[in-house]
């Protein structure tokens, strides 16, 4: 499996100079990208277009911290396509009693009862789920990734694990928030920018 | 390597551009007539194929053999389109897995009637070069979809062209601004042009032009401005004037010379209030004349819902790129539709700060398609467009579901891989099928193609495991390969795509268009100057009927002479003798046209007048383009 790190040169770890990582990209982009190879023979542009389409994916999966993590993830454990690579959303322990009642505002707005009070009860369960979910990804992106980068490399079993169950949390989240979204009628254009990579 | 041209293969014009070797700068080629835009207008008239400005002539003489907006059918089956088709006067049938029109007499697809366009603008670089052109990159919508951008690819092919690339409109607008240091940071380009809607938000540093995402609707565009106000207009004429219709036996509805007439007016009002507040309208019918003012504000009544439709895709694109409207530094308009004041406003609006439109919007995608002509045949090194793919790439998997293996906004090229096996002992085939969209349900998105792979082994079920590469290439376009793991033996593939043509239709639409071909351009000249001296005889005739009372006996018998000097010459063979006719016609009713003009009946030469509006189009003073 190729390790997207490798092609940038870069050691497999979390924390990543995204500023470093774009001019990267920009000069392998000039040194692959088909159009500078347009006029070579048929096999050096089959080898253009495939590095290429590498040095893209490899962008796409190290450019946005948590995007990263979902890529280390799947590197560690060996998963060559993406065949489970989906992280199961899980609800976090904490939020069943909560999720109760958002189940139950679900519940109405979708038997038709939209009227302000209910609008106004998931408007609010909304914001508080977003607030868990940014906290989710805040963690992601800091400390979590911190403790697997500082982890020696045979003792990192814990840290990847945290990594995982703090995935599935916000998957769950963000599975939640859509449906609230959607019962509240805003369609996707509410839709949070965090999901903007995956 | 030989020279490669950039050409804009627009829903109402098209253009085609190149780089000049000296200045490093686009240019535009215009006709021997210095006519730069070329209308993507193809009448089947009884003397053979026409094209372009002499085609536009045509559409309200021979409104069912005058195809016009033949890109909103480009790639697409009978259920995308059948809903519009009652607006489009010439027939539209359904065929298997893409649509053929029947015009003149036969049935040709709309790939085929692309070619015909693109060839003219192929023998229009070729006579400004002197040399064969064989090469071109041609611009699509950024949200055209995979079929849609084979479809083109396919019209370059009829037509002799080799597409080395096919780009998005909104990005290759952005190169052309690029070229000239315009347009730096982060920019929105905003592309409404005849047809088609674009939005892509881009990210220009050091040479770098890196899509971030791009949106848009390939069913909007200027063309149903049009309509809004064609049916607007027509119940208007229908309730001021029910008794003469009545009288006259007249169902405007089902008329197609005068839905045509309709429509060409409408576009040539919308057109005359981007910059005046008011204009009036002036329709004349065998028997009344139809007039009347419409004001800016009317006019932006009839159109608000659709520049609103632009907006959605604007804010989804920020949100994918991952931005808000302060993060956007320039926002950019491209395509005639943006002349409209409303729509100028609107973006205004919603980005919070004022457009650029320093280089003409008829003309930018095309100047950019030629930049990045230059930049595949090695003229251009320090410039580089990172383009996306606008949907999402999916497989249809149990229950109908939609698995991604691409999502909308990768950047292109890049590929995907999956593995797949058989679910029965001795599977020796296995189906997949692929979808592009936004939706969850492969029902609810569109459908690409259905992939067999053939040549498994006999083996128990789940134990094959095949892996298939689906790679999307820098012109947006899919191509797949397969592999069984175990052997590592090539998988056949056989591909059946759900729209569009297959290799052998190609091959004989490449064969048929040589037939077209041999009308070789004597003769089409020949019938382009019999066409115009046609309509100028139909011109002559009405404003003859209709000004009857305002010409002397003498001015009559001199007319009449020029109108018979010229049927006589319009028998023979001789263009010049015909041309020479028309002109001296043209100048016997200067005086009638004048008075005619200047008359109650003012007017009465509206078709003519439409026509000319259009014409200048392409001109920014005219258009008010500054």
């Amino acid at each position: 499996m190729t390790d997207f790190f490798q092609v940038f040169g870069l050691q497999r770890r979390l924390a990543v100079d995204t500023a470093a990582l774009q001019r990267r990209f920009y000069e392998l982009s000039r040194q692959w990208h088909p159009d500078f190879h347009q006029a070579r023979p048929p096999a050096e542009q089959a080898q253009a277009l495939e590095e290429s389409a590498r040095v893209n994916a490899a962008y796409r999966a190290l450019r946005d911290p948590i995007a990263r993590v979902e890529y280390l993830i799947r590197l560690e454990e060996g998963r060559e396509t993406r065949e489970g690579a989906a992280v199961k959303p899980k609800a976090p322990p904490d939020l069943l009693a909560e999720m109760f009642e958002i189940q139950e505002s679900l519940e109405e707005a979708r038997s038709g009862a939209l009227d302000d009070a209910t609008r106004a009860t998931l408007t609010e369960q909304r914001d508080g789920l977003r607030a868990r979910m940014e906290d989710a990804e805040r963690r992601l992106a800091g400390p979590l990734s911190q403790a697997w980068d500082a982890a020696a490399p045979g003792d990192r079993g814990a840290a990847l694990t945290a990594l995982k169950e703090t995935l599935a949390t916000r998957a769950y989240l963000r599975t939640v928030i859509d449906d609230l979204t959607a019962a509240l009628g805003e369609g996707h254009e509410e839709t949070h920018v965090a999901n903007r990579r995956d | 390597m030989s020279r490669i041209v950039g050409i804009d293969l627009g829903t109402t014009n098209s253009l085609v551009a190149f780089v000049d070797d000296r200045t490093g700068l686009p240019v535009v080629i215009a006709d021997r007539d210095g006519h730069r835009l070329l209308p993507s207008i193809v009448s089947f008239t009884p003397d053979g194929l026409v094209v372009g400005e002499a085609a536009r002539r045509q559409l309200a003489r021979r409104p069912t053999d005058t195809v016009y907006s033949v890109k909103r059918l480009m790639g697409r089956g009978w259920e995308d389109v059948k809903d519009e088709l009652r607006y489009l006067p010439f027939r539209v049938l359904p065929a298997d897995g893409t649509v053929k029109l029947a015009v003149g007499g036969r049935e040709v697809t709309p790939p085929e009637v692309s070619a015909i366009v693109l060839k003219a603008l192929k023998e229009r670089a070729e006579a400004h070069f002197g040399e064969p052109i064989e090469k071109a990159v041609v611009t699509v919508p950024a949200y055209f979809n995979d079929s849609q951008r084979q479809a083109t690819k396919d019209a370059g092919r009829i037509a002799g062209l080799d597409v080395v690339r096919i780009v998005n409109e909104p990005t290759a607008a952005s190169l052309a601004y690029g070229l000239h240091r315009l347009g730096q940071g982060v920019i929105a380009v905003y592309d409404l042009g005849g047809g088609t809607f674009d939005i892509s938000i881009l990210r220009a540093k050091d040479g770098i032009f890196e899509v971030l995402a791009t949106n848009g609707d390939t069913h909007l565009g200027g063309d149903d401005f049009d309509r809004v106000i064609m049916l607007w207009l027509l119940e208007d004429i229908q309730a001021r004037h029910c008794a003469e219709l009545e009288r006259d036996g007249l169902d405007l509805a089902r008329d197609q010379e005068s839905m045509q007439e309709l429509r060409l007016a409408a576009e040539a009002a919308k057109i005359r209030l981007s910059t005046e507040e008011r204009t009036t309208l002036t329709l004349p019918f065998e028997g009344f004349t139809y007039r009347r003012d419409i004001t800016r504000a009317e006019l932006e009544r009839l159109i608000e819902r659709l520049v609103a439709r632009t907006l959605g895709p604007c804010r989804q694109a920020l949100t994918d790129a991952g931005l808000t409207p302060a993060d956007i530094d320039e926002v950019v308009l491209v395509g005639g539709s943006t002349r409209v004041p409303l729509v100028r406003k609107r973006v205004q609006e919603l980005f919070g700060k004022t457009p650029h439109s320093q280089l003409n919007p008829d003309e930018v995608v095309a100047l950019g398609a030629a930049v990045q002509a230059h930049i595949l045949a090695g003229g251009i090194t320090d410039m580089l467009l990172l383009d996306v793919t606008p949907l999402s790439l999916g497989i249809e998997t149990l229950g109908g579901i939609v698995s991604i293996l691409i999502p909308r906004n990768t950047t292109i090229p890049t590929s995907a891989r999956e593995m797949f096996t058989t679910s029965v002992d001795g599977q020796t085939v296995v189906d997949m099928h692929v979808v592009q969209g936004e939706r969850e349900l492969a029902k609810d998105c569109r459908s690409l193609a259905r992939f067999e792979l053939r040549g498994i082994d006999p083996m128990p079920a789940g134990m094959p495991k095949i892996e298939v590469t689906f790679l999307i290439d820098a012109n947006g376009i899919l191509q797949v390969q397969a592999r069984e793991q175990r052997t590592g033996k090539a998988a056949s593939i056989e591909v059946k795509p759900t729209y569009g043509l297959a290799e052998g239709d190609v091959e004989r639409m490449i064969e048929d268009s040589f037939t077209y071909a041999e009308a070789d351009v004597e003769t089409r000249l020949l019938i382009e100057t019999r066409n115009e001296a046609d309509t100028v005889l139909t011109h002559v005739a009405r404003a003859l009927r209709q000004g009857a009372a305002l010409v002397s006996a003498e001015e009559r018998t001199a007319i009449e002479a020029a109108v018979e000097a010229l049927r006589r010459a319009r028998e023979g063979q001789d263009r010049d003798a015909i041309r020479d006719r028309t002109t001296e016609l043209n100048h016997a009713t200067e005086r009638l046209a004048e008075t005619l003009m200047d008359s109650a009946l003012k007017g009465a030469l509206g078709t003519r007048r439409a026509e000319e509006i259009m014409q200048s189009k392409g001109d920014p003073a005219a258009a008010g383009e500054t």
